[in-house]
C-alpha cells in the first residue's frame, strides 16, 4: 500500500492555532475594542513599570567605573537563571497536558503521523505555551540594557538569537522529565505529584529569596570591602550554565564585541538537546501514552467531611449544606488547587517578614506617626493580597459550576443558595487570612489599640465586599470551556475584576484616612484621643461603602447567573 | 403531564425552536425523534428548565417550569446527553449530593442509594471518584440520580448511549414500570428500534418544526406508509441519504 505523504508541522498544529485565532475573533466580537484597548494598556503600563525601574538602576550602574557593568551582567545572569527556573517547572507542567492529557492526542495517534512530527508539534506547543510569559517579560529587561548600554538597532535581534535557544532547552528538558515520570507513575497522579512538586519549588524559591534580603545587594558596603566585592563579582556563576552563555553574549555585544562562542554554545545544546528528547520520544512516548490511559484508582470514603463541616452545618436546609460540603471536598481532593495552598503560605510569611523587617522603630515620635502610617497603608496592601487571593479561589466559582450546571438548573435548587454557598465557602477562609495578616502586622508594628481595632474592622468589612465582588465578576465572566482553575482569573473578567477592587480599596482607604489623620493629629500634638462624631461619619460611611458593593454584587450576580443558558 | 405551549426558542436569528406545541399524557412513554440538530436537545432542556425560551411555555402538571420552578422540578427527573458529573465525588457521594438538593436526606435516602447502585451495578464502585468511572458507568450514575427522589416524570436525552445491553434492556424495563405506576416519560433517540418498541407515541421535530406527532400507526396512516417501519417512515418524513451518494462517499475501499 502507498505510505501517504507526512502532514506539515503547521499542518498537525493547525486546530491549536485555528481555535486560538478563533478565540480572538470572538473576544473582539463578545467585548469590542474596548477590551482590547484595556489589555493593551495594561500590558504597556506594565512594560514601562519594569523597563523604568530596570533603567534607573542600570543607568546608575553604568556611572560605577569598572563595578557597574559587572553588576549589570550579574543581575542579568540571575534574572536569566530565575528564568530557567521557571521555565523548567512550568515547561513540566505543560508538557503533561500537551503530550499526555490533550484532547487531540487520540486523533493524531490514529492518524498515520510518524513519531518526529507529533514530538516537534507537541514540543513547540509546550515552548510556547510555557515561555510566552517569560518572553514578554524579558522584552523591557533587554530593552533597558540595549537602551543604557547603546546596544543600536542590532540589539532586539541579536537578543532574540541569544534567548531562543534559552527557551528550547527547558522546554526539550521538562518534556523529557515528564516523559520518564509518566512511564514511572500513572499520568494524572503524575500530574498531582507534579503540580505539589513546582509549587513547593516555588513557593521554596520565593521564601529563600526572600530571606536572603537582597536589598542589601544595593547598599555595597554591606561587604567587607571592595575587593571582595568585585572578586564576588567576577566570577562566574558556573560556566555549565545556558543562562550564563546569554548573559555573556548579551554584554559583550553591549561593550561591542561579539562573541561567537556563547552563541555557538547555545545553539548547538539546543539541537543536541532536540535531539535527544526525539530520540527519548521515540523510545518512551508509546508505553508511557497507553499508561497514562490509565486512571489513577482512588477509592475514598468521605466520612470525615460529613462528620465535621456536616455537623456543624447541621442548622442549614440540606442542599446548602451539602453544597457547602461539596465544594470543600472537590477543593481538598484537587491537587492542582488545594497545592496552590503551599504558594499562599509563603505569600503570608514574605508579607509578614518584609513588615518585620521594615526600619520603623528609630525614635518614638517619628516611630508614632510612620507606624499608625504604615499600618494605616498595610490595609490597601492586605486589601490588594486579598484580591489577588479570592481571583484565584472565590472568581473561578461560577465557571467551576458551567458544566454540572444541567444537574443544578434541572433541579429545584434555588440559585440563591448555590450563590450563598459559594459566598461563604470563599469568605469564611479569607476572612480568617484577613484577619490572621492584619493582626499579626499590627502587632509586629506595635501599634496602639484603636489602629488595631480600626484595622481589623475596616479589612474584615473589605474581605465581605472583595469576596463579593470574585464573585459576582466570576459570573459576569465566565470561562465555562476552561477546565483549569488557575487560568480562568488570568482572563478578562479577572483584570477588570482586579481593577474593580483596586478602586474599592482606594475608594475606603481615602474614606478612612480623613477619620484616622483626626486620631494621628490628636496624638501628635498631645491632645486627649476623643472619638469625634465627623469620624463616626467617616468610618460610617466605609461601612456604607463595603456593605453596598457586597450587596450589589451579590444582587448582580444572582441576577446573571439567572439569566445563563447552558 | 407535561405540556407544551408555543416553545419557541432563538439563538440570535437562528431558529432551534419553532412554535412547538405538544402534549404527553401521565403515564405515557413517549418518544421525541429527529435528524441532528433538529432541536431535540434545545427542547428538552427547555423542559428541564437549563434553558429559558424565546416564547411559550412548558407546564409540569400544571406548573409552569420558569414560573413556578421549584414545584415544577421537584417532581422532575433529567438525564443529559453528555454526562458531566463531578469527578472528585465517589458515586454514593454525588447520588447524596443530588438528592440533598431535592431536599432529601437521611436513612431512607442511603437505603435508595443502596437500591439504585445495586440495580446498576455499581455498588464496587460507590467509594471511588467517579474521574475513574467509563462513560458507560457515568450514564448509569446519572440515570440513578436522576430516579433517587422518585420524580413523576422523567425528561431524558439519548438514553442508550453508552450503555451496554444489559443495562441499555434494564433501562427499557425501569421506564416501562416507572409508566405502568403512572409516571411520564419523554424521551429524545435516534434508536428508532427502541422507540419503536417502546413508545406509546411519537413526535418527529425537523428544523425546530414538529412534522408528525401520534401513535406508529397514526403515523403510517397519516403519511399513507402502509406497513413500513418507524425508520422507513423516519426517512421518508426527514429525507434519508441516497444510495448512489454513499457509494461515492465509500469510494473502492470498502471493497477492497
Amino acid at each position: 500500500m502507498r505510505v501517504p505523504p507526512q502532514p506539515s508541522l503547521w499542518r498537525v498544529l493547525e486546530p491549536k492555532w485555528r481555535t486560538a485565532l478563533q478565540r480572538i475573533r470572538e473576544e473582539r466580537s463578545r467585548g469590542g475594542s474596548g477590551k482590547l484597548l484595556i489589555l493593551i494598556l495594561v500590558g504597556v503600563g506594565f512594560w514601562i513599570g519594569v523597563f523604568g525601574v530596570l533603567y534607573r538602576i542600570l543607568k546608575y550602574f553604568r556611572g560605577v567605573e569598572d563595578v557597574g557593568p559587572l553588576l549589570a551582567g550579574k543581575i542579568l545572569g540571575v534574572v536569566l537563571l530565575a528564568f530557567v527556573g521557571i521555565l523548567v517547572l512550568s515547561n513540566v507542567i505543560t508538557a503533561l497536558s500537551s503530550f499526555f492529557l490533550a484532547k487531540d492526542l487520540d486523533l493524531l495517534i490514529a492518524a498515520p503521523v510518524d513519531w518526529l512530527r507529533i514530538y516537534l508539534a507537541k514540543l513547540s506547543e509546550t515552548l510556547l505555551h510555557s515561555s510566552w510569559m517569560v518572553a514578554l517579560m524579558a522584552v523591557p529587561i533587554f530593552a533597558a540594557y540595549g537602551v543604557v548600554f547603546r546596544g543600536g538597532v542590532l540589539f532586539m535581534p541579536y537578543a532574540v538569537l541569544a534567548v531562543f535557544p534559552l527557551l528550547v532547552l527547558p522546554a526539550v528538558g521538562g518534556s523529557a522529565l515528564t516523559l520518564a515520570l509518566v512511564n514511572i507513575f500513572p499520568a494524572r497522579r503524575t500530574r498531582d505529584l507534579l503540580s505539589i512538586v513546582a509549587l513547593g519549588a516555588a513557593g521554596g524559591l520565593i521564601l529563600l529569596f526572600r530571606l536572603i534580603r537582597p536589598e542589601r545587594l544595593a547598599s555595597p558596603e554591606g561587604f567587607r570591602n571592595l575587593l571582595d566585592f568585585i572578586a564576588v563579582l567576577r566570577t562566574p556563576t558556573s560556566p555549565y550554565l545556558p543562562s550564563e552563555w546569554v548573559s555573556q553574549a548579551i554584554m559583550e555585544f553591549l561593550r561591542g564585541k561579539v562573541d561567537l562562542m556563547p552563541l555557538a554554545l547555545l545553539w548547538s545544546t539546543a539541537a543536541a538537546f532536540v535531539t535527544l528528547g526525539a530520540l527519548l520520544h521515540r523510545r518512551l512516548f508509546a508505553p508511557g501514552f497507553t499508561k497514562a490511559q490509565e486512571a489513577a484508582e482512588r477509592f475514598v470514603r468521605g466520612g470525615w467531611w460529613r462528620l465535621t463541616v456536616g455537623t456543624m452545618l447541621g442548622f442549614l436546609p440540606v442542599a446548602k449544606r451539602e453544597f457547602v460540603i461539596k465544594d470543600i471536598k472537590l477543593f481538598f481532593r484537587d491537587t492542582t488547587q488545594w497545592s496552590q495552598l503551599i504558594l499562599l503560605a509563603v505569600l503570608v510569611l514574605v508579607y509578614l517578614f518584609n513588615i518585620k523587617t521594615l526600619p520603623l522603630h528609630r525614635g518614638e515620635a517619628v516611630g508614632f506617626f510612620y507606624v499608625t502610617l504604615v499600618s494605616f497603608l498595610n490595609l490597601g496592601l492586605a486589601g490588594f493580597v486579598l484580591a489577588a487571593i479570592a481571583a484565584r479561589f472565590i472568581f473561578p466559582a461560577v465557571s467551576l459550576e458551567g458544566r454540572h450546571m444541567w444537574l443544578l438548573r434541572s433541579s429545584p435548587l434555588d440559585l440563591g443558595a448555590l450563590l450563598w454557598s459559594k459566598y461563604w465557602v470563599g469568605t469564611v477562609p479569607l476572612l480568617a487570612l484577613a484577619l490572621l495578616l492584619t493582626g499579626l502586622t499590627n502587632v509586629l508594628l506595635e501599634v496602639r489599640p484603636f489602629m488595631m481595632a480600626v484595622g481589623l474592622v475596616t479589612i474584615a468589612g473589605l474581605t465581605f465586599a472583595i469576596a463579593a465582588l470574585a464573585l459576582a465578576f466570576g459570573a459576569l465572566y465566565p470561562q465555562f470551556e476552561t477546565e483549569n482553575a488557575a487560568q480562568i482569573p488570568t482572563s478578562f473578567g479577572g483584570l477588570v475584576y482586579m481593577m474593580a477592587t483596586i478602586a474599592l480599596l482606594a475608594a475606603v482607604i481615602f474614606v478612612l484616612w480623613q477619620a484616622v489623620y483626626q486620631y494621628v493629629r490628636s496624638v501628635y500634638l498631645g491632645r486627649p484621643m476623643v472619638v469625634e462624631a465627623s469620624m463616626l461619619v467617616w468610618f460610617a460611611v466605609a461601612a456604607a461603602l463595603c456593605a453596598a458593593v457586597t450587596a450589589a454584587s451579590l444582587w448582580v450576580g444572582l441576577r446573571r447567573m439567572e439569566r445563563m443558558e447552558f | 403531564m407535561i405540556r407544551l405551549e408555543n416553545l419557541t426558542k432563538h439563538y440570535g436569528s437562528f431558529v432551534a425552536v419553532d412554535d412547538i406545541s405538544l402534549e404527553v399524557p401521565r403515564g405515557a412513554l413517549y418518544g421525541f425523534l429527529g435528524p441532528n440538530g433538529a432541536g431535540k436537545t434545545t427542547t428538552l432542556r427547555i423542559i428541564a428548565g437549563i434553558l429559558r425560551p424565546t416564547h411559550g411555555r412548558v407546564l409540569l402538571g400544571g406548573d409552569d417550569v420558569h414560573q413556578q420552578p421549584i414545584a415544577a422540578k421537584t417532581r422532575l427527573g433529567f438525564i443529559p446527553d453528555r454526562p458531566f458529573v463531578y469527578d472528585k465525588l465517589t458515586g454514593a457521594e454525588f447520588l447524596r449530593f443530588v438528592a440533598a438538593l431535592y431536599g432529601q436526606e437521611g436513612d431512607a435516602i442511603e437505603r435508595r442509594i443502596t437500591e439504585l447502585l445495586e440495580v446498576f451495578e455499581l455498588t464496587t464502585w460507590k467509594d471511588e471518584l467517579v474521574e475513574a468511572y467509563s462513560h458507560g458507568m457515568r450514564q448509569k450514575l446519572i440515570i440513578s440520580s436522576a430516579l433517587i427522589h422518585r420524580p413523576q416524570y422523567i425528561v431524558v436525552d439519548e438514553p442508550m448511549v453508552g450503555l451496554d445491553p444489559k443495562a441499555a434492556r434494564l433501562l427499557k424495563d425501569i421506564f416501562r414500570q416507572f409508566v405502568t405506576r403512572g409516571g411520564t416519560v419523554l424521551l429524545s433517540t435516534h434508536t428508532l428500534e427502541v422507540a419503536e418498541a417502546m413508545c406509546d407515541r411519537i413526535a418527529i421535530i425537523q428544523q425546530g418544526k414538529i412534522v408528525a406527532e401520534g401513535t406508529v400507526n397514526d403515523l403510517r396512516q397519516q403519511h399513507r406508509a402502509g406497513d413500513a417501519s418507524l425508520e422507513e417512515l423516519f426517512l421518508k418524513l426527514t429525507g434519508g441519504a441516497h444510495v448512489r451518494e454513499l457509494a461515492e462517499v465509500l469510494g473502492d475501499g470498502a471493497a477492497a
